[in-house]
């Protein structure tokens, strides 16, 4: 077995509000994850943590076998794990290939290499023919993958994804989820929070489900659709 | 195309540039173009911190006054060639910035700015009462030797050169940044910091860069400064107004744009010189209030400056005449 | 050094720094509401100065008597500067934000040397002055008086923001823009009372300064910079972390400069404060995240 993260007993308090409590799980290489759960059952803080966005309160994080509990973002992305907001955070007075070549620039500080990567990571996501275009001037389907694109193009060996399908059609779904799968297929592992049900079920190798910040749950999709704990959570939404 | 346009259109700038002087031989007039072509060199250093990483310091003047007041010192101390001591300014200048910017960085947009008005105010401080470097009185560059060697000249003509030689190597420093990965990185910075720093962009450090270039061409200016006015006291190259104007020439003519300085320094110099002829001396108020009006009515209305304003104008011409 | 001297030095700071603290609330509440900081804020105390400078030498009625009318005109400004040129700036760029209020600092600087010439000018035999010696220590009347009503204006600030409805809007804005609106608060009425709000404790402070401090046009620069340096030591949106960090900003001044010169005191404290930031960036009384 080849475990990529692996995450111990984590816990995450503001002040005196427990967001995560005692999360332990892992990820194998090449592996989807779906983290799912009801509002405010701390998958966002979760996520955040592993993303370097702040420090766990307890617990640790291993990458590849290194503990990387409390390292900031900029490390994280040197080591190989990319992220997306779900409120997208393009950069604005760019273009979109502009943007991805940011992300292609923290492995070869070269420009003219940049932009190949990025041409070619535009090309995985399908947004060569808007390569050109001011960054602000995407759909929202659209930015969603201009993010996905630029986080690979610092070729991480995870993913983080975070809820990339919320607010699309169902056509757009179904796009992401094809993407997600070529994402896989790269040997790139995803760790996805999720909302949207139909986007994560028939992609994901594991489940982890949450609620009121404690892992209640895992499992494959299948197993977690029939688990009486996790109906009861929903359901009691 | 647009680049084409840009680019014959530099040519025909910089040969302009070189014939100027031929054309305005009044001395007072070349002395506008003296000072029009060093706010436009400071603003574009300014220009690569508060342009393009978006951190808007307030406290530049003190590189300023650092690279002034080290040539000049060198100068009369050990009879150094300013062309040396401008540069081991600009080093010094670069050391104290990232120091600076060490502290300074902590704080987060607006008060970022206060921090570094607080810093520029200590150095003033500091220099009214280092008596080592003439205190409150100042120090005056002796005038016993004259040519290119110590950079002291009777007339206007060769300070115009180096004044333009030195916004010319400011501009292909800025460019040079603006081509490299450090450009978009520091737009990154400036656009959504969280997620640069998702990209392994470290903020700090390279804010600290920016700092550090910024800072290494603001004190070139100041040694120059020095060498064009002869004299030099922390009333005139340690004043927070200095800062305010290389700060304003560059978002009248448009922030984060290479010519933006440029622009704004003729402009804002022209608008100095004719409150000035108009009004009198100083003193009696109106020219701050002048002043203070372009401040606020381009801060609200024309945040992109006039190279900005014009980019718009002809981009909204573009689009009606597709239209039609 | 004697220490009748520093017992005597260390109370005018306390008493100089409790002023202080009344000129940071002001600039606290404004950067609390809206995340601007108003680079004008010393010349909102510096107008306060020459309204209770012409009341007196015009119509010689005594600053104490006017600080009420001073406080409304003051007040009123504040709100005025907040409708005619930051709330078309509310959303716009940071860089725009910083050069508006830094544009009204020169504006207003520059209508003061305009219109009142670039003297200094001093309020002479007010109903507060002399001094007072206790326990054979002089203390200036004045002092005392601007002390003790910086107290009350800041308590009574406190009071505002903790005890009243249209203070715990003010509070709701600072912490949501959009949960106030929710509640059914204009958040431009609100941004209208931080303006006026901050105003008025500039120009209290100035009304009190003004019966000992000499009046110029770029009287309220160095007031603006140390109520930077209150805010940032004594946390952010913090009226009571102000008090304190005002008392410290005044004693540190005054004993800097007894010690190493007075022409250092502004350096000193400036100093200090990179000092602290340099240890605890949220401040002396900030709490940590």
């Amino acid at each position: 077995m080849n475990r990529l993260l692996v995450v111990d007993n984590l816990s995450k308090r503001f002040g005196g509000i427990i967001a995560n409590e005692d999360i332990s799980f892992h990820l194998e290489a090449g592996q989807i994850v779906g983290l799912i759960g009801p509002n405010g059952a701390g998958k966002t803080t979760l996520f955040n943590c592993i993303a370097g966005f702040y420090p766990p309160s307890e617990g640790t994080i291993r990458f590849m076998g290194n503990d990387i509990t409390g390292m900031g973002s900029p490390m994280m992305a040197h080591l190989g794990i990319a992220r997306t907001f779900q409120i997208v955070r393009s950069f604005g007075s760019m273009t979109v290939l502009e943007n991805v070549m940011v992300g292609a620039m923290l492995r070869n500080k070269s420009v003219s290499v940049a932009r190949e990567r990025a041409n070619d990571e535009l090309e995985f996501c399908g947004l060569s023919a808007r390569a050109n275009v001011a960054a602000s001037n995407l759909t929202v389907a659209e930015q969603r993958r201009l993010e996905v694109a630029r986080a690979l193009a610092t070729e991480p060996h995870l993913l983080l994804l975070d809820e990339t399908m919320a607010g699309l059609t169902p056509s757009e779904v179904q796009e992401a989820v094809r993407l997600v799968k070529d994402i896989q297929k790269r040997g790139i592992a995803c760790l996805i929070v999720e909302h949207v049900m139909e986007g994560i079920m028939p992609i994901a190798d594991h489940m982890i489900v949450l609620d009121y910040g404690r892992k209640i749950a895992e499992g494959t999709p299948a197993q977690i659709s029939r688990d009486p704990v996790v109906l009861a959570a929903y359901l009691g939404e | 195309m647009m680049t084409k346009k840009r680019n014959s259109l530099i040519v025909v700038g910089a040969a302009l540039a070189l014939v100027l002087p031929f054309i305005v031989s009044n001395p007072a007039h070349q002395n506008y173009l003296i000072l029009v072509l060093m706010f436009a060199q400071i603003g574009v250093a300014w220009n690569i911190l508060g342009g393009y990483v978006g951190q808007v310091s307030l406290g530049h003047v003190a590189f300023f006054g650092i690279g002034a007041y080290t040539s000049t010192a060198l100068l009369i101390s050990v009879g150094l060639s300013p062309w040396i001591g401008m540069l081991i300014g600009g080093i010094v200048a670069a050391v104290f910035g990232v120091m600076i910017g060490w502290i300074c960085f902590r704080f987060k947009g607006h008060y970022f700015t206060m921090a570094t008005i607080a810093v520029a105010e200590i150095i003033q401080v500091l220099f009214t009462n280092w008596e080592g470097v003439g205190g409150a009185v100042g120090l005056y560059v002796p005038m016993d030797r004259q040519g290119w060697g110590v950079m002291v000249f009777n007339s206007k003509l060769p300070y115009y050169y180096i004044a333009l030689g030195l916004l010319c190597v400011t501009l292909l420093g800025n460019w040079a940044i603006e081509k490299s990965f450090l450009g978009y990185y520091f737009r990154a910075i400036k656009d959504e910091p969280e997620a640069a720093r998702s990209l392994g962009v470290s903020l700090t450090a390279y804010k600290l860069v920016a700092i550090a270039i910024s800072s290494f061409f603001t004190a070139m200016g100041g040694s120059f400064y020095a060498q064009k006015e002869l004299f030099i006291d922390p009333g005139s190259v340690l004043v927070t107004s200095l800062s305010v104007k290389m700060s304003l020439v560059t978002i009248l003519g448009g922030v984060g744009s290479l010519f933006g300085p440029l622009v704004g320094s003729t402009l804002l110099t022209g608008i100095e010189e004719a409150t000035r002829q108009f009004f009198g001396g100083s003193g009696m108020g109106i020219d701050l209030i002048i002043y203070a009006s372009i401040i606020i009515i381009v801060a609200i209305y024309y945040p992109a400056g006039v190279l900005g304003w014009i980019k718009h104008l002809l981009r909204r011409d573009a689009k009606t005449e597709g239209g039609a | 050094m004697n220490g009748e001297i520093l017992l005597q030095t260390l109370l005018s700071g306390i008493l100089i720094g409790l002023v202080y603290a009344l000129v940071a609330v002001g600039l606290s509440v404004i950067y609390g509401v809206m995340e601007i900081v108003n680079f004008a804020h010393g010349e909102f105390l510096m107008l306060g100065m020459y309204s209770s400078f012409w009341l007196f030498a015009l119509f010689a009625l005594d600053p104490l008597a006017t600080l009420p009318l001073t406080l409304l005109l003051l007040f009123g400004l504040g709100a005025l500067v907040y409708r005619f040129t930051i709330k078309r700036i509310v959303n716009a760029p940071m860089l725009s934000q910083i050069f508006v209020t830094f544009g009204l600092m020169i504006l207003f600087r520059g209508g003061a040397q305009f219109f009142w010439k670039p003297d200094f000018r001093t309020v002479e035999n007010s109903l507060v002055s002399g001094n007072v010696v206790i326990n054979g220590l002089y203390f200036g009347i004045p002092h005392i008086v601007a002390a003790l009503g910086a107290v009350v204006a800041t308590g009574a600030v406190w009071w505002f923001i903790n005890r009243t409805r249209l203070g715990a809007a003010l509070e709701a804005t600072a912490q949501d823009k959009e949960a106030a609106q929710l509640m059914g608060i204009p958040s431009h009425w609100i941004f209208a009372l931080a303006w006026g709000l901050g105003a008025a404790c500039a120009g209290v402070a100035g009304v009190l300064l003004s019966t000992f401090f000499p009046i110029f046009p770029e009287v309220g620069a160095n007031f603006c910079l140390i109520a930077f340096v209150v805010v940032a030591l004594g946390g952010f949106g913090n009226v009571t972390g102000a008090l304190w960090a005002g008392i410290i900003v005044g004693v540190v001044e005054v004993l800097g400069g007894f010690w190493i010169g007075p022409e250092y005191k502004l350096a000193i404290v400036l100093t200090l404060f990179l000092a602290v930031i340099l240890v605890r960036p949220q401040g002396l009384m900030g709490r940590a995240e």
